[in-house]
């Protein structure tokens, strides 16, 4: 907003027109020649990205079917055919997801804290950062990939991904919480002649922490969702089984895992959700 | 009462006796949780294959630096398809939340039966991830750029609808009553009065999406829906790891500008 | 023109927010309502426009019952009635223009009000009442660059967008300083008596009810208890709308209606003090 402007030739051309009643609001670019560029690019690009899919409309139709046949499925789900593999792989994602959250979580703790600005020197900022930076770049799944070849098959990789992201995404999110934390109480305990630790567990961690327990809760859902996926790379958990039924075009398998994770997704909501309230 | 006498000395205690039993009791049940997940982990794993994990991962670091350079120029086409399968996956998934975040929203929302089916639709696009999505589109639609078109759409339209909802419930109702007043339609209201509040939201919400989306988008590839993961997939299995590593490079710094942009468009919306 | 019969509004937690009120207002009268906190009066006027659904009782304007139609008639109804709010109601992120404009969504259709396609005389009708306000250069400024003063004078523009016959007006000077209050009302009572509306004014500060409106009414608990023009309010009548409370106003020299701000300290001290907080 360019405040109390004296009235340029726009603005008076603006009302001028106004008085033989034409008005046009105002465009969100003023530049008319960047609008053009704009709208020019974003047609360009639709008509590039266009050109670059190809469907095979043969292919589509022949599995209509099957899509028709997968949303059946989600009326007359199959929990009893393959109840053992579906219940194993539940269990294993379940505690896959609780005991990476715990060791991401506490991990992430000391990164957060070196991530942020405001209570760490350079060096330690810098290290905790690219950390952080490279735990978020890479999906769970090309980390599992990775945890695989180097721990083989099994859910302890999968532990150790879902932890090695949990601590990119709660250090990234807990250090800027910190930094924007008041100061005032943190000058005020630093002058009481409190050491470092003492300090962050008297200024910091009072002002952090109830967003510390939201945002825990909220990746132990994420963890849960992704602990469904990595098995498809051998990490463990549901995703393995999933992947099977699909592949087998069992359907009613497939829908009956996937109902299990929404419901699970759901119970989970509503639970962080009253713990939230209660922890405030 | 904190305070507690002891003696002649009063002593501090942050809580109460029995709430600080409770609190012990508390973190010792989530312990032994831990403890038994963690057991039944370890039951599951072969430790033997660890004794050389250092090795195992040395080897791979060995093998991976340098990276092949080589395959740089044939790695252009999947990344731009994985850019196209991001883009227009946001897109198709903003369209079809738009509407649904209006009938999942409390306060615009026509009929609660409406509202109950927006966010079924909603919480199930959320709860199931774009590779799983991927993964059963391309049995029904096959492997290709549009299978993970699809799948990037479906998993984005639950987290846009659920955050665009949200954003409606937020709105101020003054100004919705105000044109109500005037006389105007129900779409006029959305359009004049709900619409300006929640164009700042919506915009950052869908930038942020898109954002995400560029990372999932570069997975689909293991599951056959197109993209970079494809010629990740193939290296990883001809256990090509140079080749791997020149696919991480260029997904890394693909992230890094989609990041870049995100954040240039957030900070020209808001 | 607007009649009132028997109309009550009982809310779903059990409040019986307004009990049988009949009133009458003919063309061109400004009326103002009084009484303390929580006696009814945002209810009464809500009803009157169906912002809040009427328990019992019609509401009749110019022969038509609105209390009895739906859809389409009601949007009809409602855009002979404007609506001037205490928050000033404005789409912030809209530009002041587009605010104004937003007065004559009734008059037309969806896509036109959708890519902004207003006719020509609505928007020469816009430009003027903008100039009537003191507003005409301001057209292109977003609603939230406005000073409150500001802000309210584009709510009146809105609402006199609409051609009404009839203004509600709801706490127009509550979110105001004093000088601003005056300038306020005295802006709506005079547009009134230029366009020969009718004003049903909400309003707390009874002093500055008194010297702009020709009528007011007094609500207690949902009840009409004062009926009369302004001069005939005493501090027994207002006992009975606010409760106890001592009546007597100091000497202010505020009815000199002089622009300057000393006129607008001793009215705002004169105003009375058993009404309750402001909401």
């Amino acid at each position: 907003m360019s405040a109390s402007a004296p009235a340029s030739g726009a603005d008076s051309k603006r009302l001028a027109q106004l008085r033989d009643g034409i008005w046009k609001p105002l465009p969100l670019i003023r530049d008319a020649r960047w609008r053009w560029a704009l709208n020019a690019s974003v047609l360009l690009y639709i008509v590039l990205a266009w050109l670059s899919v190809d469907i095979n409309w043969a292919r589509v139709a022949q599995g209509m079917d099957r899509g028709l046949a997968f949303m059946a499925s989600f009326l007359q789900p199959d929990f009893i055919t393959r109840g053992g593999e579906i219940f194993t792989g539940l269990k294993e994602s379940l505690t896959m997801t609780l005991a990476s959250t715990v060791i991401g979580v506490l991990l992430a703790i000391p990164v957060g804290l070196g991530a942020a600005r405001n209570i760490s020197p350079l060096p330690v900022y810098l290290f905790c950062r690219s950390i952080i930076a490279l735990s978020r770049t890479f999906q769970e799944i090309i980390i599992a990939i990775l945890f695989v070849a180097m721990f083989g098959f099994g859910p302890l990789a999968g532990v150790v991904t879902l932890a090695f992201a949990t601590i990119g995404f709660m250090a990234k999110l807990l250090a800027e919480d910190i930094e924007d934390t008041q100061r005032e109480p943190l000058e005020a305990i630093r002058a009481t002649g409190a050491s470092w630790l003492q300090w962050v567990n008297y200024a910091v961690q009072p002002q952090v922490m109830p967003r510390l327990i939201g945002l825990s809760l909220y990746r132990l859902d994420i963890n849960f969702r992704e602990s469904a996926v990595i098995g498809i790379v051998g990490a463990g958990g549901i995703g393995a089984t999933l992947n099977t039924s699909i592949n087998r075009y069992d359907y009613d398998t497939s829908a009956a895992i996937l109902l299990l994770i929404i419901v699970i997704v759901l119970m989970s909501e509503y639970l962080s959700g009253y713990v939230r309230k209660w922890t405030q | 009462m904190p305070l507690i006498k002891r003696g002649d000395e009063p002593v501090w205690k942050k809580r109460e006796p029995l709430k600080q039993y409770a609190h012990w009791a508390g973190w010792m049940l989530g312990g032994m949780l831990f403890v038994w997940c963690w057991a039944l982990i370890s039951e599951n794993t072969i430790w033997e294959f660890l004794y050389d994990a250092d090795e195992q991962a040395a080897s791979l670091i060995g093998r991976m630096i340098p990276p092949d350079w080589s395959i740089t120029g044939s790695l252009m086409r999947p990344l731009w398809d994985t850019i196209n399968i991001a883009t227009v996956g946001t897109a198709l998934g903003i369209l079809i939340a738009f509407p649904l975040a209006f009938l999942a929203a409390r306060n615009t929302s026509p009929h609660p039966a409406l509202r109950a089916f927006a966010l079924a639709v909603i919480v199930s696009s959320r709860s199931i991830n774009a590779l799983i999505w991927a993964m059963l589109l391309v049995t029904i639609v096959g492997p290709g750029i549009f299978a993970g078109m699809l799948a990037i759409a479906l998993r984005s339209i639950g987290f846009v609808g659920k955050l665009l909802y949200e954003a409606i419930e937020e709105i101020h109702p003054t100004p919705v009553e105000a044109l109500s007043a005037t006389g105007a339609g129900r779409t006029q209201v959305l359009a004049y009065a709900v619409w300006p509040q929640i164009m700042p939201a919506f915009a950052g919400i869908s930038v942020y999406r898109w954002d995400i989306n560029i990372r999932e988008a570069t997975t689909l590839g293991l599951v056959g829906a197109g993209g970079i993961g494809l010629q990740m997939n193939a290296a990883i299995n001809n256990l090509a790891w140079a080749q791997v590593a020149t696919v991480f490079v260029l997904i890394f710094a693909t992230v890094v500008a989609s990041e870049w942009v995100s954040a240039k468009v957030r900070h020209a919306v808001l | 023109m607007l009649t009132l019969t028997g109309l009550s509004k009982r809310y779903d937690t059990g409040d019986l927010a307004l009990s049988d009120i009949t009133l009458e207002v003919p063309a061109g009268q400004v009326m103002a309502l009084i009484g303390p906190s929580g006696a009814g009066k945002s209810t009464l006027i809500r009803c009157v426009n169906r912002l809040v659904e009427p328990s019992a009782g019609s509401v009749v304007l110019d022969g038509l019952d609105i209390t009895k139609v739906r859809g389409g008639k009601l949007r009809q109804a409602r855009r002979q009635i404007g609506m001037i709010f205490q928050n000033y109601a404005l789409v912030e992120r809209l530009s002041v223009m587009e605010n104004v404009l937003s007065g004559r969504l009734a008059y037309v259709g969806f896509w036109r009000s959708f890519f902004r396609q207003f006719p020509s005389p609505d928007i020469k009708q816009a430009l003027n009442l903008l100039e009537r306000v003191g507003l005409e250069t301001m057209f292109d400024k977003r609603g939230d660059a406005l000073s409150g003063g500001q802000k309210q004078r584009v709510g009146i523009a809105r609402a006199l967008m609409q051609n009404p016959k009839l203004l509600l007006v709801d706490e127009p000077t509550a979110s105001l300083d004093p000088k601003t209050s005056r300038q306020i009302m005295r802006l709506i009572c005079e547009l009134c008596r230029e366009q020969q509306l009718a004003a049903v004014i909400n309003i707390h500060d009874v002093v500055l009810a008194q010297q702009f409106v020709d009528r007011v009414v007094g609500l207690r608990a949902g009840r009409l208890v004062f009926d009369g023009p302004p001069s005939a309010l005493t501090p027994e009548t207002l006992t009975d709308i606010y409760g106890e409370e001592d009546w007597s106003v100091p000497e202010n020299e505020g009815e000199n209606d002089s622009e300057n701000t000393n006129a607008a300290v001793p009215l705002d001290l004169a105003k009375p003090i058993g009404q309750g907080g402001h909401p």
